[in-house]
C-alpha cells in the first residue's frame, strides 16, 4: 500500500465531507494544535492542498499504552479523520497483516516512499552496545530496524516518554542498556511526544500541523513541540491560585485537600514539567490527575522514573530552602514563577542526587 | 461489569471550595475587549475555550455571567454543533460536538454571526447543479408522483 495522491480536501469531498463539516474539523484540529482560532481559516486553506503522508509506525520496548492512548481517545471523529488522512502503511499492534507478510509491506512502503514517509516511534531500543537480544522484532534488532528505517524517513516523531527520553525501560539500572531515539537519530528532523502515556490529543495535534503545513511544529530544548510543551502543568494549573495564596494540602484527607488546594506539599511536579494535561485533560476532557486529588507525577520529563518518590516534594530546588519556597509561592505568581524555572533548571542535578524509595519507606511517608 | 453510573462513588463538587477558582473573570474582561473592538471596527474575535486552564466552576461561572440570548441553532455536520447568542448581543457560544455528543471544541465567538452559520461559498458552487438535478429529476416525473 502506498500513499494516496488525494489533497485532503479531494479526500473529503470524496466522502461527501461538506464545507462546514471540514470548518469544524479544522476548528477542532486548531484546538488540538494550541493554535489561535483566528487562524482556522489558513489552516483550512493549507489542510485542502495538503497530500496523505505515508507513515511507518514502529512499536520497540513499550507497554502499547501510547497506541492505546491514541486509538482510545475521546474525539474519534477527527482522531478517525486524521488517521484517515495519513496512510499508515505498518503499525504491527494494528495492522491485520502478520509475520513474513507484514515486514514486506513494511520495506515496500520504505521502498516506495523513500525520503517522504514520516516514521512514528514508541518505545525506547537496546542501544548499538547493548545485548540486542533483549528487543527485537522478526528476528531483527530494533537497533537495525530502526536504522534501515531511518535512513529514508522525512522526519521522526518519537511518541512517549519511553521513545523520547528512554522512560520505564531505561530508569536504573537499566538492564537492556535502553536508549531514547534521538540518542541515535541525530540526522533527521525530530520531534518528541513525551508523556506516560502521551495525550492522545497531542500525538493527532502533532500529526495534524505535519499534514497542515507539512513541516514539524516549533520545538523546545527537548525537541518537544512548544504547542503543547510550552508552558509548565504548574502555570497552567486552576489550583495555582492556591498555591499563590499559599493555601496547600498536606495530607490526602485533610481539609487542604478536600477543599482542592495546591498538591505542591504532597510533591506536585508540575512547576518542573511540562505538558498540555491542565488544558486537554483525559477521558474525553473529563478530568485530570491533578483534578482527581493527585499531584503530577512529571511523566513528561527525562528520567522521572528516577527523579525519587512521586509524594515528597523533592521538585524543591536544593538552594532553595521549603519555608523559602512557600513564602515565596504565597508571595505571588511572579514569584512562584521564578520558583518553576528555578525547580526546572536544577531538576536534572536533583534526580542524580536521589534515591529511589522502597514500599516501606513509602508506607512511613504516607 | 457494571455501568460506571452504578458504581457507588460519591463525587464531591465545588472541589475549589465555596467560591471558584477566579479563571473567569479574565476571559470576561477579554470578551470586554473583544466587544469594544467589535463595535469600533467590526473585527471579530474567537476564544477557544479548552485552552483555558479552567477548575471544575470557572466554566458555570463565565457561562452564567453571559447568560442566554435570543437566537439557537444546530448544526448536523460532523455530529451537532450548537450555537448559542449569549445574553450579551455579539457574543455567540458555539459547542463543537461529535456524533456521540463529546465536546470537540468549545468556543466563544464575539461578531455579528458565526462564520460556521453561513452558507459557504464552496457549497454555494455547488448549489445550482444541485438544483438543476432536482429540477430535471422533478420534470421527468408524472405529475401524479407528486
Amino acid at each position: 500500500m502506498t500513499a494516496k495522491k488525494h489533497s485532503v480536501g479531494e479526500h473529503l469531498r470524496d466522502q461527501g465531507v461538506s464545507r462546514r463539516a471540514f470548518l469544524k474539523f479544522c476548528t477542532a484540529s486548531a484546538s488540538l494544535m494550541a493554535l489561535p482560532p483566528g487562524l482556522i481559516p489558513a489552516m483550512a486553506a493549507a489542510l485542502e492542498q495538503a497530500r496523505r503522508p505515508s507513515v511507518i509506525w514502529l512499536s520497540f520496548q513499550e507497554c502499547t499504552g501510547c497506541t492505546e492512548s491514541l486509538t482510545r481517545s475521546h474525539a474519534p471523529t477527527v482522531e478517525d479523520l486524521i488517521l484517515e488522512m495519513i496512510s499508515l502503511d505498518y503499525h504491527h499492534t494494528l495492522q491485520a497483516a502478520a509475520g513474513e507478510a507484514a515486514e514486506a509491506a513494511r520495506e515496500q512502503a520504505m521502498k516506495d516512499n523513500f525520503g517522504n514517509y514520516l516514521l512514528i516511534v514508541d518505545g525506547s531500543l537496546p542501544g548499538p552496545d547493548a545485548n540486542p537480544g533483549y528487543s527485537t522484532i522478526a528476528g531483527v534488532s530494533n537497533y537495525a530496524m530502526l536504522m534501515e528505517a531511518v535512513e529514508g524517513a522525512a522526519a521522526v516523531i518519537a511518541v512517549g516518554t519511553c521513545a523520547a527520553f528512554g522512560g520505564l525501560p531505561e530508569a536504573a539500572p537499566n538492564p537492556t542498556g535502553a536508549v531514547a531515539v534521538m540518542d541515535l537519530i541525530k540526522d533527521k528532523p525530530l520531534v518528541n511526544v513525551s508523556g506516560c502515556p502521551p495525550v492522545p490529543m497531542v500525538i493527532s495535534g502533532v500529526l495534524a500541523h505535519y499534514l497542515a503545513f507539512g513541516r514539524l511544529p516549533e520545538l523546545d530544548e527537548y525537541h518537544r513541540p512548544l504547542a503543547f510543551f510550552g508552558q509548565s502543568i504548574h502555570d497552567r494549573c486552576y489550583r495555582r491560585p492556591f498555591y499563590d495564596k499559599g493555601l496547600f494540602a498536606e495530607t490526602f484527607d485533610d481539609e487542604g485537600a478536600r477543599a482542592g488546594w495546591c498538591l505542591y506539599r504532597l510533591g506536585c511536579k508540575g512547576p518542573s514539567t511540562y505538558n498540555a494535561c491542565a488544558t486537554m485533560r483525559w477521558n474525553a476532557g473529563t478530568s485530570w490527575p491533578i483534578e482527581a486529588g493527585h499531584p503530577c507525577l512529571g511523566c513528561s520529563e527525562p528520567r522521572f522514573w528516577d527523579a525519587g518518590s512521586f509524594y515528597a516534594p523533592l521538585s524543591v530546588p536544593t538552594d532553595l530552602s521549603s519555608t523559602q519556597v512557600l513564602t515565596a509561592g504565597a508571595a505571588g505568581a511572579l514569584v512562584g514563577g521564578t520558583v518553576a524555572t528555578l525547580a526546572r533548571r536544577t531538576v536534572e542535578t536533583a534526580a542524580a542526587s536521589r534515591q529511589p524509595v522502597t514500599a516501606d519507606e513509602l508506607e512511613q511517608t504516607l | 461489569m457494571p455501568a460506571l453510573s452504578s458504581i457507588p462513588v460519591r463525587v464531591q463538587t465545588m472541589p475549589c471550595g465555596t467560591t471558584d477558582c477566579g479563571n473567569a473573570v479574565p476571559i470576561l474582561h477579554e470578551v470586554r475587549h473583544a466587544l469594544e473592538r467589535l463595535i469600533a471596527t467590526g473585527e471579530g474575535t474567537q476564544i477557544d475555550l479548552n485552552a483555558i486552564p479552567f477548575g471544575p466552576e470557572d466554566e458555570a461561572h463565565l457561562l452564567a455571567v453571559l447568560g442566554v440570548g435570543e437566537v439557537r441553532a444546530t448544526i448536523d455536520a460532523l455530529g451537532p454543533t450548537h450555537v448559542q447568542e449569549t445574553a450579551i448581543p455579539g457574543v455567540w457560544l458555539i459547542d463543537y460536538r461529535i456524533t456521540e455528543d463529546q465536546r470537540l471544541a468549545l468556543h466563544l465567538d464575539i461578531g455579528d454571526i458565526p462564520e460556521i452559520l453561513r452558507t459557504q461559498r464552496q457549497d454555494l458552487d455547488t448549489a445550482l447543479t444541485t438544483l438543476d438535478a432536482r429540477l430535471t429529476s422533478a420534470q421527468d416525473r408524472a405529475p401524479f408522483e407528486y
